[in-house]
């Protein structure tokens, strides 16, 4: 059996260490070692989207990225969207446009719904269910996420402007 | 998932040190988008897995009006479709990295790895192919070049020996008057693997009316991708608007096609979906031409 | 009951009660369960999808280093043919148990066998590639008219046909066949002037949630066991645990965690029992968990099917009679939803003469499993499609088809029961009203397509507990797993009961040991039922409340008004308390108060939807694109509009995927080939418009705020839709599902 690894790395702004068996994903490290649990495992195989993280800037599935691979890196997660007890526009928008039924499809959303304005704050309907495509939600049939990212993207340039 | 060790060297040489030492009992981790999800599911056993990201050579990522483009193995998608030179230049390189997966995907997938993993239906080796791509392949003993068409050997296999990987790829500088396409058919519109893939690349004459030369390939129709060379040679000379030309090539590209019947789409369905995409994939290089 | 009425809080939009958990990552769903020293158990499947188990030795998995138990079907108390009744219809004991370990034989392709706890995942993983099991692989029955046939392979050799409520002496794979009759179909067919009949298929679907199974037990040394599960019904789960374990269910406690969907696949248990055996061996907790593929291969789905059905009319569009032919593919143990598909062939239609002849057959296929509105949508694609071409033949529009056609109150359906007041012939007006419909569709290969769905509705049992906090707000306590917002549209019946708003209730949904018994969260029977119990417990609140405004004034309780929050006493001296008031005076009037109701009603109320779509077809990919989504439904009452919408939405987006990608594809060997998110093809963001939900309400008489059900429905009529569109498109007629670009280009005569 290879050595455990040891990680250095920043989560949610914060440096955290950890020791992991090189074949846990970085899914396994965020919920069983570092009970990180927002992220949730639906495929194990990049297929849904259900564990989104941001990793250095750029949307990841954590179920196929290594936690070996994430030393020196930055991750966000769920967990730190919300600042100060303070919801993020997302998570507002999430909110109140009804956007969750179960809810277990909802923290890849709202990373991956947070990747997209990073990078594009104005985003289109097409741009969103393009950029959404690979997280799936079985029981919303996606108009109120769609409406609630839009909305979103909407709340955060006023609130730069302002 | 069984246990392996993590290597992620500095340098070319070690990388091929390492490989070297434990022959197939180690691979090469680029995006993780296929090796990770292949070892979880059994379909591979490793002892070690060497992580190419820290490598310089494989983060590579130059576009050069003379030199062409080149592109380092480990380099993911979304940096090739989001350079607005590259997008520009190479059309159908831009049309596979932005088709791969989905956003998430697309943010480690690296256009090496969906090469080395020579899968028949990866998207970007048709692009590769008509753009005319070149294989930099480093090993223990220096690096040797192969070009894309003749990279893949089998499903999964590559010509790449103990110790060899993949450094980077280089695609020479566009023609005048030549675009490129890629477009492959799938039941949804994102997250699904061709059921068939085609790539063309195009150069027309001075005044866009004739075909000087073209290049076709083909995803997900035989063991390895395919670089239809009959159907493209029957397009030079011919005049760009002329459809019958279209249909000779999209025939052609057909009767070397062999695919098989699996989950994704019958042998049959494949067949006539290679004439559908050829010409779709020679109008829309041609359109492409038209409008730059 | 119901009258129309101005409410306070029911329809209005607030902010779901666990709403700030779900989108801080905080809520706890069943595989984050943890605790110290947890054990991670996985499972060992049939790669076979039908095969003799001739010995299972675990012996090398045991010694495996990390390995703290291993459980076999030896390890489950030798289960008899005994039926036992869970509140949702009778099941064979030795059914239920052999499907949670294989014992003799296993029955289909991920049929659970062998179940490993270890110190991780890994470990457990490699110790289940140590388990030796010796197989004799046996011919599989794959297909329902196949599996009919004499000469099929049979699923359980010793299984005689239940004909018609009696057994017949004969083995076969067919369980059960039925029929129901209503009036002369030879005189209703001879009466009319087009006669249709088809055939249809459907595949094999899975409802495809987007969290797999999960279990957590703690077996303690004094037999109390403990279970942390996403389940859709603990007391269900509880009941079916202890039956499969044959231990007293009250030493059974089962804590319903967050749920990531269920759509009827998280009723039955499958980990639970495996959790409590690996428990109970290793003395330590253990969380088991399925991959994607246990799920796709192990769970669900819901039935593959054979319809045949044939409608006659006349020429000016009136339904003459029908006749259904219905054979359902029940999977490895009878109990296919053939049974619901007969409820709802022909229920949305006044049917005079009509015929239903319906067969449950076993198939080396996972037991399959309700999904919304189970049998329903199988049967609508073959009823709708049928009315379509009548309506071409006839030339009448389909919508004033179903205007003319439509069930009324005091209809019979051809099952038997007798209408009350639904909302089918407003639905349809809905539709036609919509803009939708008469929007101009231009361009080529683009069509329009109408159909309509149906579901009975259940109603079950529901309990509710409520204490009146010295603040003026309510806890609610629930035992309804809350699956799309049920938290929120309980807890605001009794808000407006109570003249509070909606934040100032408190939901809480507990464990079997913390609120009286509740029925699962399905049959569209949440909002419907507990909400019943909310209601009937705020009332309950409210009646206390007025008794101790009484003590407090001194004065006659039978002499105190309620409403709008506030309680009045006018008789003489005027006195007045809002609720808030009064709440803060329980110390002096008496202490604690807390109101409570069980209730097991009936009338849950059918509901009905008529949805219209817009496609484009490629003629040259066959496939075909949804461009436009309209869905109407009768709702009763929306308590709380957008989840109402959100119900709508995602059934429709089910049954878009039902219709175009959707569907088990089996190798020669009875093996899934597509088990994974990657190729069993759900809809995506991308593959969608947004789907616009028109919220009928034509209130339930037998729910004081005329609720009905709305949640499996609008799955229902979508393939049928869309094959309607499709032949408007590209004027050809599929009659299988899914109809996918390889059957479309076939129906195209491409290939
Ligand atoms: C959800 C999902 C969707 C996908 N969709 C698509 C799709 O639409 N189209 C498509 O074509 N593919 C798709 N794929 C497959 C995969 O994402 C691509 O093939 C991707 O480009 C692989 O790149 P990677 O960097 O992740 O490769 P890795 O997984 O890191 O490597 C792939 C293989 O190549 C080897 N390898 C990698 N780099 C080198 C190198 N430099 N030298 C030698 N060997 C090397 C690895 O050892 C491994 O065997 C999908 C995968 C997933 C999980
Ligand atoms: S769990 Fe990672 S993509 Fe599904
Ligand atoms: S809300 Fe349930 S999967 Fe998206």
């Amino acid at each position: 059996m290879p050595d455990k690894v040891h990680v250095k790395t920043v989560i949610n702004g914060e440096a955290v260490e950890f020791l992991c068996e090189p074949r846990d994903s970085l899914l396994e490290v965020l919920r069983d070692n570092l009970m990180l649990t927002g992220a949730k495992e639906g495929c194990n195989n990049g297929n849904c989207g259900a564990c989104s993280v941001i990793l250095d800037g750029r949307l990841v599935n954590s179920c196929i990225v290594l936690g070996a691979e994430i030393e020196g890196k930055e991750v966000e997660t769920v967990e730190g969207l919300a600042e100060h007890n303070k919801l993020h526009p997302i998570q507002d928008a999430f909110l109140e446009n009804a956007a969750l039924q179960c809810g277990v499809c909802t923290p890849g959303f709202l990373m991956a719904a947070k990747a997209l304005l990073n990078e594009n704050p104005n985003p289109t309907e097409h741009d969103v269910r393009f950029w959404l495509a690979g997280n799936l939600c079985r029981c919303t049939g996606y108009d109120k996420i769609v409406r609630a990212v839009l909305d979103a993207a909407e709340t955060m340039s006023t609130e730069v402007n302002v | 998932m069984r246990a392996f060790e993590y290597t992620s060297p500095k340098t070319v040489s070690a990388a091929a040190d390492l490989l070297a030492e434990k022959g197939d009992q180690a691979r090469v981790l680029a995006g993780g988008t296929d090796l990770i999800v292949q070892v979880r599911e059994g379909k591979r056993h490793l002892e070690r897995i060497v992580d190419i990201k820290d490598i310089p050579e494989a983060n590579v990522l130059t576009c050069d009006a003379q030199a062409g483009l080149h592109l380092g193995s480990a380099v993911p998608c979304y940096k090739i479709y989001g350079d607005k030179a590259i997008a520009s230049a190479y059309p159908a390189l831009a049309d596979s990295t932005h088709i791969i997966g989905g956003t998430a995907i697309q943010g480690r997938a690296a256009v090496g790895g969906n090469l080395c993993n020579a899968s028949p239906a990866a998207d970007t080796i048709p692009a590769l192919i008509v753009l005319e791509g070149i294989c930099v392949i480093a090993g223990t003993n220096g690096t040797r070049e192969v070009p894309v068409e003749q990279f893949c050997t089998g499903p999964g296999t590559t010509v790449l020996e103990n110790g060899e990987f993949l450094e980077s790829l280089k695609i020479p500088a566009p023609k005048s008057h030549s675009s490129s396409f890629y477009l492959r058919f799938i039941p949804r519109n994102e997250m699904d693997i061709a059921v068939v893939g085609a790539g063309a690349s195009v150069v027309l004459d001075d005044a866009k009316e004739s075909i000087v030369s073209a290049r076709i390939a083909l995803a997900a129709v035989a063991p390895t991708p395919l670089f239809a060379e009959e159907a493209s040679a029957l397009l030079a000379g011919r005049s760009a608007s002329d459809e019958s030309a279209i249909e000779e090539a999209a025939e052609a590209a057909k009767a070397i096609a062999r695919p098989i019947s699996d989950m994704r789409g019958s042998a049959e369905q494949r067949v006539h979906l290679v004439g559908v995409l050829t010409k779709r994939a020679l109008n829309g290089a041609i359109q492409r031409v038209k409008e730059s | 009951m119901a009258v129309e009425k101005e409410y306070k809080v029911i329809g209005t939009r607030p902010i779901r009660h666990d709403g700030v958990d779900k989108v801080t990552g905080r809520a706890l769903y069943g595989a984050d369960y943890q605790a110290a020293g947890l054990l991670h158990g996985r499972v060992l499947r049939s790669p076979h999808a039908h095969a003799r188990i001739k010995s299972i030795n675990t012996s090398r998995a045991e010694a495996y280093p990390g390995v703290k138990a291993v459980v076999t079907a030896g390890d489950l108390t030798a289960s008899q043919d005994k039926i036992v009744d869970l509140g949702e219809g009778a099941v064979n004991l030795k059914f239920m148990c052999d499907n949670i370990l294989a014992r003799e034989k296993a029955l289909y392709q991920g049929h659970a066998v062998a179940a490993v706890a270890a110190l991780n995942g890994h470990i457990a993983e490699e110790a289940l590639e140590l388990i030796d099991v010796e197989y004799e692989v046996l011919p599989p029955a794959m297909e329902v008219r196949a599996a009919m046939q004499d000469d099929a392979p049979l699923v359980h050799e010793d299984m005689k046909t239940d004909e018609m409520g009696k057994a017949s002496d004969k083995s076969s794979n067919i369980a059960s066949h039925f029929q129901h009759k209503k009036g002369d179909i030879e005189k209703g067919f001879a009466e009319a002037d087009v006669v249709i009949e088809h055939d249809y298929v459907t595949g094999t679907v899975h409802q495809g949630y987007i969290e797999p199974h999960n279990a957590s037990a703690v077996y303690n040394a004094d037999g109390e066991i403990t279970i942390w599960c996403s389940t859709q019904g603990a007391f269900n789960a509880r009941g079916q645990v202890a039956e499969i374990l044959q231990h007293p269910v009250s030493k059974v406690k089962v804590v319903p965690m967050e749920i990531g969907g269920g759509f009827g696949g998280k009723i039955s248990v499958y980990l639970e029992p495996l959790a409590a055996l690996l428990s109970k061996k290793s003395g330590r907790p253990v969380k088991v968990l399925m991959s994607r593929e246990d799920v796709f291969e192990s769970t669900g789905p819901t039935p593959a099917s054979y319809v045949r059905v044939k409608i006659g009319a006349t020429n000016d569009g009136r339904i003459t009679a029908a006749e259904a032919y219905i054979a359902f593919e029940a999977g490895a143990y009878p109990g296919s939803p053939v049974g619901a598909a007969a409820m709802c062939v022909f229920s949305p239609y006044k049917i005079e003469n009509g015929f239903i002849d319906a067969y449950d057959v076993l198939v080396n296929k996972p037991k399959s499993n309700a999904y919304r509105a189970p049998g329903s949508t199988n049967v609508a694609f073959a009823t709708e499609t049928v009315i379509d071409e009548i309506c071409k033949k006839i030339g009448m529009d389909p919508i004033e088809f179903r205007l003319l056609n439509s069930a009324k109150e005091g209809d019979s359906r051809v099952d038997g029961p007798v209408f009350p007041r639904i909302g089918f012939v407003e639905t349809v007006e809905a539709a036609k009203d919509h803009p939708h419909y008469s929007a101009p569709l231009e361009g080529k290969y683009r069509g329009r397509g109408v159909a309509t769905g149906f579901w009975p509705n259940f109603a079950f049992q529901s309990s509710v507990s409520i204490n009146v906090n010295p603040d003026g707000t309510i806890s609610l306590v629930e035992g309804s797993t809350d699956i799309g917002g049920s938290r929120a549209s309980i807890a605001m019946q009794a808000a407006e009961v109570l003249g509070i708003s909606a934040e100032s209730v408190h939901p809480t949904v507990v464990d079997t040991n913390s609120v009286g018994y509740t029925d699962v969260t399905g049959g569209s029977h949440t909002t419907f039922t507990t909400g019943l119990a909310a209601y009937e417990a705020a009332q309950d609140v409210k009646q206390q409340m007025i008794e101790r405004a009484a003590k407090l004034w001194e004065v006659d309780a039978d002499e105190i008004e309620f409403s709008d929050g506030i309680f009045r006493y006018v008789n003489g001296k005027e006195e007045e308390i809002d609720f808030k008031g009064l709440a803060e005076k329980l110390g002096q009037t008496g202490g604690p108060l807390m109101g409570r109701a069980s209730v097991a009603p009936s009338g849950a109320g059918s509901s009905i939807g008529t949805h219209i779509v817009d496609v484009e077809v490629d003629p040259e990919t066959g496939k075909v694109e949804i461009l436009r989504y309209t869905a109407t439904q009768d709702a009763g009452k929306a308590i709380h509009p957008s989840y109402v919408e959100g119900q709508i939405q995602g059934g429709a987006v089910q049954g878009i995927g039902w219709a175009l990608n959707e569907e088990y594809i089996y190798n020669e060997d009875g093996q899934m080939t597509n088990a994974s998110f990657l190729d069993y093809r759900i809809p995506t963001t991308y593959d969608l418009p947004m789907i616009d939900a028109v919220i009928v309400e034509v209130p339930n008489p037998s729910h004081p705020f005329g609720v009905r059900g709305v949640g499996e429905t609008p799955i229902v009529a979508p393939p049928a839709a869309i094959a309607n569109a499709i032949y408007d498109a590209v004027g050809v007629r599929l009659t299988e599902l899914p109809m996918s670009p390889e059957r479309v280009l076939k129906a195209l005569g491409k290939i």
